[in-house]
């Protein structure tokens, strides 16, 4: 008996049918809007049913999300969505799993949690919103923050050097990686459609603006005059090229052990299933706190066994393996090793 | 061969403690000699007692591993509290456990090894074989290496591995001494050395020199005979607590007729836990080693919201890094057994030590009013029954629950009369199908009035789409709410859900209707707080016992039981946790009497104390 898979049946749902009757409670202006919008507006071409899908989140404002979502769903506890999310994935192959958090949620306090979802291939869509902020708390530096930010936690700077999300959860072991923002609506699904097309863990960082506590934070890469300067769009079996007229390139000079930009040169040919993670490590390098060379899109999606399968598997072939009913192997198992029967 | 004619002698009851540095094997040899005891059908009760250290320092005090055993033609209560005969296979053993042994004590002792190196580890100057000390006691002295070495000569088997099938020629010889039977043990050996049968023959070689040398050596000139115990009739094992509850784990997933999903970290002492339910994948138990016990709770969690028996196993320290997700588990109402099998604490205490200390933790360690249900095994094979009613309670209820082992019955076994598949309860409950509100909503926070348990709604079920966490919910709908009222009224009716669980009354053991004082105890304790009344009774002294299994709630005859007493007097290995919620809880004069030692109380200590008590009040 194979085990069950999520069922695929066309199904004419809408943007709509996935809007839950709960009022949206972000901030206006949030970015977090955008991204629910993208996620309800692409949801319909997955052809899943709506019951067979659950979103699982943390504590944050992005954490807010499942109840917005006209689907199956967690809004869980600081940093524990993709533990909670494992649990439920690995034993119920029939359900699409999502798991939304945030910069504080998933790489702070569940950090343990993120990168162990990642090593095993769990499979599940893990939607990072990141805005380099704690919002929720009001305002202070994240995991994600620029070393020297000032915050109310942090009024003369912070000492914190930050993660880039995108190398950790590489150095995770991760199978899927990808950057998006949450303006380029077009971009983001593009993204979101892979991530749902990939068996196992989808890492989906995705730049989210705070216009409250965190306002402009990507700014350099969304605004329409200064974005083609600093924005890679890494597009599958394309050249990585950008900047007016293609000027920069992102080349592999030799004996470095990087990818670097320069003017001209032989841009490399992007390839995600490259197997080896340094290639898309190396992508991910390009870009630090400063946002000057920002690759955006898939980084890695390669095939490897998920852990969701693998448990399956053993679950099925150790019921193959034996014979009868429950009730009987349970009466074969209490009695097994040394009985001694009393009259 | 021929066999000196032996004197053979009868005995209602021998505590044999076995032994050794920890390499010496002494859990194996109690093991195997419990089992052979099981097997001729005396009752048995035993207690492993080891140092948390893999290997400590050979030959040292700290290093010192043992196995006490106590067996007897009758049905007892306890591992024993002095062994009649102690196995020292090394010096320090000897120096650990003379403390326990009675004068008249016979001492069988591995000569071997009492070197001048091996004297001095453990601060002997002159040996105590030589200079008188042990005079009080009986000692035989074997020279248990060099015989087993002897004995494997030219069996090809290189010198270190004869050497250390020295504890097959221990048991050999004990097994001669105490009459067993050994098959069991050789079928034993052919299966933990299938792969290497050089060392099936040694150790068997080793097991019959030992034998042989019982019934040829002058040294023991009488063999002793214990005949079986009159129990109930039906079909036994010997089993461990933990061994127990993993079986009860299984059994409560066939009798739910659902998938089991344990995520756990390792712990000692509840890592055997997840190691029996790792291998009965066939019943659809996922068994997952987590990244932490965080993980591990919220893995379990997540297969409960799916459709799953989410169940967790660990000690007090992952109890304590659970909290937060036993608290949301609250708020979600979905079921989940959390399994603390406690040991010696704060913090990482004394690991591979017992105690009672996480009373307080279980009954109130969370953030928040959250009140779940409680529940304690009394013995290593209660552990099987508590384990499917911590699971049904779960279940029906839509609740975590507690279950409260520890390492005394975790790892301390007895012989198991095996329950009837069919007759074991039936754990089903159903899912919901249908939306329960009007115009075709489905409300997650409507109640069952009879349980006042929550439909459980799983992803997958078509038309129940809805969303649930740990923001206070609204009555019925589930939404988000922060209305002071509801909020009251959700704490309330969290509280009323668990407080109104029926559970059985505790019954109270006064076979003479006449006694003034009641012992009140929980979990594992049960075995000598019975062995002390037992033993004051026999001598005329008038006491009652009541022990309970369910800590939350409370049994509700409880209030009623402890006011018909003068005295209720509750024994804990701890500072007194269930006797402060009985006073606060019925404001009756409980009186603790406390043993943190990381050792179970014997029965002799609470018999004195308690004679004290019926005698002057």
């Amino acid at each position: 008996m194979a085990s069950p898979t999520i069922p695929l049946t066309p199904v004419n749902l809408t943007a709509k049918d996935f809007k839950s009757d709960q009022e949206v409670r972000w901030c206006p202006g949030c970015g977090d809007y955008a991204i629910l919008a993208a996620v309800q507006g692409f949801m319909p071409e997955l052809g899943i049913p709506r019951e067979n899908i659950v979103f699982v989140s943390g504590i944050g404002c992005s954490s807010r999300f499942p109840y917005y979502m006209n689907t199956y769903g967690m809004h869980s506890i600081h940093g524990r969505a993709p533990a909670i999310a494992t649990g439920l994935s690995a034993s119920r192959p029939d359900l699409s799993v999502w798991v939304v958090t945030g910069d504080g949620d998933a790489l702070s306090i569940g950090g343990n949690h993120l990168i162990h979802a990642l090593r095993r291939n769990v499979n599940l869509k893990i939607l990072l919103f990141n805005n380099r902020i704690y919002g929720l708390t009001k305002g202070q530096y994240s995991p994600t923050s620029e070393l020297g930010k000032i915050t109310k936690s942090t009024p003369v700077g912070s000492n914190d050097a930050p993660f880039n999300p995108l190398s950790l959860a590489l150095g995770a072991e991760a199978t899927f990686v990808a950057r998006t923002i949450d303006s380029d609506r077009k971009h983001l699904q593009s993204v979101l459609r892979a991530a749902a097309e990939h068996e196992g863990s989808a890492f989906v960082e995705i730049y989210q603006n705070c216009n409250i506590f965190n306002d402009g934070a990507f700014e350099l890469i969304k605004d329409a005059s200064t974005r083609d300067e600093h924005l890679i769009r890494l597009e599958q079996g394309q050249p990585i090229t950008f900047g007016t007229d293609n000027r920069f390139s992102v080349v592999h000079p030799e004996g470095s052990f990087g990818l670097q930009v320069q003017e001209g040169g032989t841009p490399l040919v992007h390839d995600a299933t490259v197997d080896d993670p340094a290639y898309a490590f190396a992508l991910s390098r390009l870009s630090g706190s400063d946002l000057n060379t920002t690759p955006i899109g898939v980084f890695r999606n390669v095939r490897r066994p998920s852990y969701d399968e693998l448990v399956q598997k053993q679950l099925q072939d150790a019921r193959a393996q034996s014979t009868g009913t429950p009730e009987e192997m349970l009466g074969d198992l209490l009695s097994a090793g040394d009985t001694w029967t009393i009259m | 061969m021929a066999a000196l004619a032996k004197r053979v002698e009868q005995l209602d009851r021998v505590v044999i403690r076995f032994a050794g540095d920890s390499g010496d094997g002494m859990q194996l040899t109690g093991d195997r000699f419990t089992s052979e005891t099981a097997q001729l059908g005396n009752d048995i009760s035993t207690l492993p007692n080891f140092p948390a250290e893999i290997r400590a320092p050979a030959g040292t005090l700290p290093g010192v591993s043992s196995f006490q055993v106590h067996f007897a033609d009758y049905d007892i209560l306890t591992p024993g509290d002095a062994p009649n005969v102690l196995v020292a296979m090394n010096p320090a053993a000897l120096k650990a456990n003379l403390v326990d042994l009675p004068a008249g004590a016979d001492i069988i002792v591995n000569t071997d090894e009492f070197s001048k190196r091996n004297l001095a580890k453990v601060g002997y100057a002159v040996s105590p074989l030589e200079d008188g000390s042990l005079s009080e006691w009986s000692v035989h002295p074997v020279a248990l290496t060099s015989m087993t070495v002897a004995a494997l000569a030219g069996s090809g088997v290189p010198k270190k591995d004869a050497e250390r099938a020295k504890n097959m020629f221990a048991l050999g010889l004990l097994s001669w001494m105490y009459s067993r039977p050994f098959e069991s043990t050789l079928r034993f050996l052919e299966r933990k050395f299938a792969k290497r049968p050089e060392l099936v023959a040694a150790n068997k070689a080793a097991f019959q020199a030992g034998w042989n040398f019982g019934e040829t050596t002058e040294t023991f000139s009488v063999r002793y005979e214990v005949k079986p115990a009159k129990m109930a009739a039906g079909t036994y094992r010997n089993i461990t607590g933990n061994a127990a509850l993993a079986l009860g784990l299984v059994a409560a997933g066939v009798r739910a007729k659902l998938p089991v999903f344990l995520g756990a970290y390792p712990i000692t002492p509840a890592s055997d836990i997840l190691h029996e339910l790792s291998k009965h994948k066939r019943f659809g138990i996922t068994t997952m080693q987590a990244e932490d016990e965080i993980a591990a709770i919220g893995a379990a969690l997540g297969a409960s919201y799916g459709g799953a028996l989410g169940v967790t196993t660990t000690s007090g320290p992952g109890v304590a890094l659970k909290g937060e997700t036993i608290s949301l588990a609250i708020a979600l109402e979905l079921p989940l057994v959390i399994v603390d099998v406690q040991r010696a604490g704060p913090s990482t205490g004394m690991p591979t030590k017992t105690e009672q200390a996480d009373l307080n933790m279980a009954l109130y360690g969370r953030h928040g009013e959250a009140p779940l249900a409680v529940i304690a095994p009394k013995s290593p094979s209660d552990c099987f029954h508590a384990a499917i009613e911590a699971a049904r309670i779960a279940l029906t209820y839509r609740t975590p629950v507690i279950l409260l082992s520890d390492n005394y019955v975790a790892n301390g076994s007895e012989p198991w009369l095996l329950p009837e598949v069919s007759e074991l309860p039936d754990l089903q409950v159903s899912f919901a199908a249908e939306p329960n509100g009007e115009d075709g909503r489905f409300l997650p926070y409507l109640r069952d009035p009879q349980t006042m348990a929550r439909p459980w709604a799983i992803p997958g079920t078509p038309g129940l789409e809805h969303r649930i966490g740990g923001l206070e919910k609204a009555d019925k709908t589930g939404d988000i709410s922060y209305d002071p009222a509801n909020h009251e009224f959700m704490v309330r009716t969290r509280a009323a859900r668990i407080e109104q669980i029926p559970v059985p009354d505790v019954e109270v053991e006064d076979p003479d209707e006449n006694a003034r004082v009641l012992v009140l105890g929980w979990g594992s304790t049960y075995g000598p707080i019975g062995a002390a009344c037992r033993a004051l009774r026999q001598r005329g002294l008038p006491i009652a016992q009541a022990h309970l299994r369910h800590l939350a709630p409370l049994p509700a005859n409880l209030g009623e039981v402890l006011k018909a007493y003068d005295k209720v007097i509750v024994p804990e290995m701890n500072l007194g946790q269930l006797a402060h919620v009985i006073r606060a809880k019925y404001l009756v004069d409980a009186v603790p009497f406390n043993q943190v030692s990381g050792l179970p109380f014997t029965a002799a200590t609470l018999e004195n104390m308690l004679e004290d008590v019926v005698k002057n009040g």
